[in-house]
């Protein structure tokens, strides 16, 4: 009976400590009316227990979003979205109202998890089935927590750091990303709800991937997500957003915002995997991703490197940044978005260098299968004091099928004459010299799909931190699913 | 029971309706090597290609009887995974994908097909670096992307490690041996007759009876203009070594 009593423990531990850190407050109303005005951010601000200034941010934010006009230059087909038709608030889903076992459960989502090879436990978990399994990982969670704090690291929700550490909130919120700086961002400055904040000090390399406990924090991740980083001089972290295993959120738009912030000599690795809901095979439904990632490499000698695969999501819209202001920092895109069916995809990065001796790398692999559309669209700015800086990028993109598209918009200005720039791209068609092969060898069609476009992404692939590769591998196989045959 | 019994196969191309295979009759019996041997352009890759289930082929008429089923109602995959192995006269490069990589996949294609467990990852490199190792090769090549940058001959090499490893029934050289150096001609014909075996067949595609001299056939066939023209003993080979083809060639016109 020792597990059980166990078990108890944690779950009186647990809720101790949701109370103690807020995660869930005293909500009466589930839901705010729908609809997005000055009243609603308040409302928000309010039910979040947040301090004045956050408030007055949201309003500002709010007062220069009605200002401006959702972005029209991607190249992507996005019906009217009504802001007013919308929640921007609902409390927390609580496991009482998930579903009771796994037979509730989907079965095209179950499929799909076993493929990935996840294990039963963690399938409940994912699918919020509220049994012991949840509060087994969640104590694994606690533990790591703890771990983290003895080393000073802060990672917790971003409401949670607003309360704990307002003086690090305030310093470099918005300083990345400001309000103002684009339709979406400002709407995610006014209404996001939640999201994580993670501090690492001076000197300290962060001993764990931060994501076993990411993947339990955000089981529901909000529709507008805000996410600040900050590595301190000489710091280390690899933060793992997302999940692997596909998650079927109803919430059709998503604009999150992530802020890293890089000081002397500091490192940053994000890593993404994406699988939200893309739509069925004849393009309806799915989610409409529109995120505004950017880094901050303030420091000399700091670095980020942005890993990404995207292979959600009706729309993506993203482009993670970095400004590379700190002399000799670095920044590095390894980008691989796959779009299939109704799919459609506008994504790359921007690399803006500032600082002395500043260099970045691109590769960006994008695979269209179905009547999917895969944009690449990047933009490296050299500017004036950017003495000896250097960038190389390659955009590979891999056709499945002859109605789907792919293209390369790549911008380039060079402010400095010592700047050295390196821009390859290809264009090719998985050739049924190559499936035949694989069959030959006895793998099915989508298991030759997918070892051909793993081995085309390899060089993004092998970016990811290894505990993400197995199932991100499989995902692709997954994500192009009836693409050739 | 023969182990494939091929009847009176026509085959077309898909295209442009031209046949390329007009009326096949081959059989060959569990544990027999047969050799093929044709001028250029008679379908001896056609017929491989069609027994394996490539795209792009009609068969208009005849019938393959594999091990006792219906070989040309399987998917190429199926046929794989039932024990047919072809070494393409044109291996194919697979960038970014490693050799063994490559080959764990096809051996857990294989293990899923009889519901069994996937192979350890481990366990599987110690298979493979035996595997190179008996033939000869240098497990370096195990790192490599799929033929991606190999020499021709490493290529042809290379089908005949992925032979060892998938062990099949029956297995398809489409001229594994052009291309080869003395030493590589050797490696290539000891890891053949190494897997010789009873229950075992083969069907190998070659313009050189010298070949035959280290893969002894027990049967030799001469193709022209989509046909089997000629069945004769290891003799025939060097009969046509002689001659050349200028006999078939004219029956055929
Ligand atoms: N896909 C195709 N489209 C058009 N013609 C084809 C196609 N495939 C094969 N052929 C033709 O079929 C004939 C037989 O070709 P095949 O490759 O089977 O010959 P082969 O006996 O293997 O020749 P070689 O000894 O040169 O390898 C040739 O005339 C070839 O041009
Ligand atoms: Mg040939």
């Amino acid at each position: 009976m020792v597990a059980t009593i166990e078990t108890e423990q944690t779950v009186k531990e647990l809720g101790a400590q949701k109370y103690k850190y807020g995660f869930v407050t005293d909500i009466d109303m589930e839901k705010a009316p729908k609809g997005l005005n000055e009243d609603i951010i308040r409302f928000i601000s309010a039910k979040k227990n947040e301090p004045e200034w956050m408030l007055e941010w949201r309003l500002k934010a709010y007062s220069r979003w009605l200002d401006m006009t959702s972005p029209d230059w991607a190249k992507l087909n996005i019906d009217p979205i009504d802001y007013q038709d919308a929640y921007y608030y609902a409390a927390p889903k609580s496991k009482d109202d998930g579903p009771k076992s796994l037979d509730e459960v989907d079965p095209e989502l179950l499929r799909t998890y076993e493929k990935l090879g996840i294990p039963l436990k963690e399938q409940e978990m994912l699918a919020g089935v509220a049994v012991d399994a949840v509060f087994d990982s969640v104590s694994v969670a606690t533990t790591y927590k703890k771990k983290l704090e003895e080393q000073g690291i802060i990672f917790c929700s971003i409401s949670e750091a607003m309360r704990n550490h307002p003086e690090l909130v305030r310093k470099y919120m918005g300083t990345v990303v400001p309000q103002g700086d684009n339709f979406f961002a400002a709407l995610n400055s006014a209404v996001f709800t939640d999201g994580s904040f993670v501090y690492v000090p001076k000197g300290v390399r962060c001993p764990m991937e931060l994501s076993t406990y990411f993947r339990i924090n955000t089981a529901d991740t909000g529709q507008f997500e805000r996410t600040l980083i900050i590595a301190d001089e000489g710091s280390y972290v690899s933060y793992l957003e997302g999940c692997t295993a596909p998650q079927r959120d109803e919430n059709q738009l998503h604009a999150a915002v992530v802020e890293l912030i890089a000081l002397d000599n500091a490192e940053i690795k994000y890593s993404t995997v994406q699988n939200w809901y893309p739509g069925d095979e004849n393009g309806v439904g799915g989610i409409y991703n529109f995120v505004t990632k950017r880094a901050a490499c303030r420091g000399k000698n700091s670095k980020v490197s942005w890993t990404q695969v995207e292979t959600g999501s009706a729309i993506t819209w993203k482009y993670p940044s970095c400004i590379l202001q700190g002399d000799n920092s670095v920044g590095e895109f390894y980008s691989v978005a796959i779009t299939n069916n109704h799919q459609q995809a506008d994504t790359g990065t921007k690399m803006i260098h500032l600082g002395k001796n500043t260099r970045s790398t691109i590769i960006s692999k994008g695979i269209s299968a179905g009547q999917a559309d895969n944009t690449y669209r990047g933009l490296v700015s050299i500017m004036p004091k950017a003495e000896g800086a250097r960038n190389f990028t390659q955009c590979d993109s891999l056709l499945i099928g002859d109605k789907c598209g792919a293209h390369t918009v790549p911008y380039i200005e060079s402010k400095n004459p010592t700047a050295r720039i390196e821009h390859e791209a290809t264009t090719a068609k998985i050739s049924e010299d190559q499936l035949f092969y694989c069959k030959q060898r006895g793998l099915g069609d989508e298991d030759a799909v997918g070892l051909i476009v793993n081995g085309f992404c390899k060089e993004v692939m092998k970016e990811l931190p290894m505990e993400f590769s197995v199932e991100a591998q499989k995902l692709i196989g997954i994500s192009l699913e009836g693409s050739v045959g | 029971m023969p182990l494939i019994e091929i009847k009176n196969l026509h085959a077309r191309i898909e295209d442009d309706g031209k046949e390329i295979l007009k009326g096949i009759d081959l059989t060959i019996e569990p544990g027999e090597v047969h050799a093929i041997m044709g001028p250029n352009g008679s379908g001896k890759s056609t017929l491989s290609y069609v027994l394996s289930g490539r795209d792009g082929y009609e068969i208009t008429e005849g019938s393959v009887m594999f091990d006792g089923v219906d070989l040309l109602e399987m998917e190429p995959d199926e046929r794989s995974r039932a024990g047919l192995f072809l070494a393409f006269q044109y291996p194919v490069e697979i960038p970014g994908v490693t050799n063994s990589t490559f080959l764990r996949e096809a051996v857990n294609a294989r293990r899923k097909g009889q519901g069994e467990k996937e192979v350890d990852a481990l366990q599987f490199v110690k298979m493979m670096r035996e595997k190179t190792k008996k033939l000869g090769m240098s497990d370096e090549m195990l790192k490599r992307a799929v033929n991606f940058g190999f020499s021709g001959g490493e290529k042809k090499r290379n089908e005949i490690l992925q032979m060892a490893v998938l062990e099949p029934k029956f297995a398809i050289l489409d001229e594994t041996d052009s291309g080869l150096d003395i030493d590589a001609l050797k490696i290539v014909s000891d890891g053949v007759n190494s897997l010789r075996d009873p229950s075992r067949s083969m069907l190998v595609i070659t313009h050189y009876q010298r070949l035959l001299n280290y893969i002894v056939p027990d049967k030799v066939h001469v193709m022209a203009d989509g046909k089997i023209q000629r069945t004769g003993g290891k003799e025939l080979a060097e009969e046509l070594e002689a001659s050349g083809y200028a006999d078939y060639q004219e029956d055929a016109a």
